[in-house]
């Protein structure tokens, strides 16, 4: 690995216990152990998290803008799935 | 899928105030601007280290001392955010870094200016990020999601950084008459620096129509500097300082201030490279990178070892 082959890494951080991490940010370096180090003086210098996860960027896959219609558009016609689909008597109190 | 298209998308999400992501197809005018931007916002982060980070060792106290390298520190974040950004547009870290140092790209003229006592260090927390700020709030809601996102994360942690300034400017406006005049000279020489961050008016500059077009800029530089101009004079006359333009009036009618003339020659020549500072700034960055070379090396160098060692265990 040359300097400039630095890989790209994704951070995540969880915000406080209990939480989920999210994805905070992206940074260079040339392993996970420094990518920790740096995401930690990057993106918590103020109590931002008690968790941070790296991944390198190139071991994310994702969905394609152009396959968006495809993959998420059958949802919008199955209302059903929803609780405010179904008609309850208001005498039956909170459900 | 045919270009026009793809382009009737790609407008059709600006319309609606959709967010372009780096792999939704876009102009390549648009990746070209954004790019441009993005990168010269990153450079003026990491080269606006400099007029402050000549103070780090005088600072008047401890207490100013930490607020100063947490100020800076943020802004090496604040570049990275940036650097980030870029590119997801395309292009790699040591590119963009080596545009700055070819002279290739801009950053902000401002920091072309020196910090010559420690109430300029008040006056670019208080004007320069003050100015920064007005701009950054505005280009959170650009149309390229990761450059709003980083601008979301650097306005965030950015205001500290101007009230900092400002407090450091109080305590000397309630010092002693010559602790006062450092104030009033801080404040002499970066008004109008500060007044000209926000660029050439819109009816001169090469990319403001377009870029409003596209919704990469919300607001036009005229208007920024207007907004800016309104909310600082009050906080200098709290501090009982005058801002050095004889011609700054409130005209009830419109509701803002009426002010004089930016001396845009100095402008122009300090984007040339003519500024007081312009060689030094260069000379530190290159200076910076050539020096922190070896760490880069043994870096990669320790990354290699511990691959290599972990491929043998494994073996």
């Amino acid at each position: 690995m040359e300097r400039k082959d630095w890989p790209l890494w994704e951070v995540f951080v969880r915000s406080k216990a209990g939480l989920s991490h999210k994805h905070s940010g992206s940074l260079h370096a040339p392993d996970a152990e420094m990518a920790i180090s740096n995401a930690r003086d990057v993106y918590t210098r103020r109590n931002e998290g008690v968790s941070i996860w790296v991944v390198e960027s190139k071991h994310i896959h994702s969905t394609l803008e152009t396959d968006s219609e495809s993959m998420f558009d059958p949802n919008e016609d199955k209302i059903y799935r929803h609780p405010t689909f179904y008609d309850i008597p208001d005498e039956v109190g909170h459900m | 899928m045919s270009e026009t298209d793809l382009q009737t998308i790609f407008d059709r999400k600006i319309e609606n105030e959709v967010k372009i992501e780096p792999k939704d197809w876009m102009p390549d005018a648009y990746r070209k601007n954004v790019l441009r931007q993005m990168a010269q916002h990153a450079h003026s982060e990491v080269v606006g280290m400099l007029p402050e980070g000549n103070w780090i060792t005088r600072a008047p106290s401890m207490r100013r001392k930490v607020a100063l390298l947490a100020k800076i520190q943020d802004e090496a974040g604040h570049g990275l955010y940036l650097y980030s950004a870029a590119e997801t547009l395309g292009t790699d870290r040591e590119r963009l870094v080596l545009d700055l140092l070819e002279g290739k790209a801009k950053y902000s003229s401002i920091f072309n200016y020196p910090a010559l006592t420690w109430a300029d260090i008040g006056a670019v927390g208080w004007l320069v990020d003050g100015a920064a700020i007005v701009n950054q709030i505005m280009l959170q809601k650009t149309s390229y999601g990761p450059y709003s996102r980083a601008m979301i994360r650097i306005c965030k942690e950015e205001s500290f950084h101007q009230r900092q300034g400002y407090e450091i400017l109080l305590t000397l406006c309630r010092g002693t008459e010559e602790q006062k005049a450092m104030a009033q000279d801080a404040l002499n020489r970066f008004w109008w620096p500060s007044l000209m961050m926000f660029g050439p008016s819109d009816k001169d500059s090469p990319h403001s129509a377009q870029s409003m077009a596209w919704k990469v800029k919300r607001m036009g530089n005229d208007d920024l500097r207007q907004k800016f101009i309104d909310q600082t004079v009050k906080q200098a006359d709290f501090l009982g300082l005058t801002i050095p333009d004889p011609d700054l009036k409130w005209n009830e009618e419109k509701g803002q201030y009426d002010w004089g003339q930016i001396d845009w020659e100095e402008f122009y020549n300090v984007i040339k490279g003519n500024g007081p500072c312009n060689k030094e700034r260069l000379a530190a960055r290159q200076a910076a990178y050539d020096n922190g070379a070896w760490v880069r090396e043994a870096a990669t160098a320790y990354a290699n070892k511990r691959a290599q060692r972990r491929d043998k265990d494994a073996a």
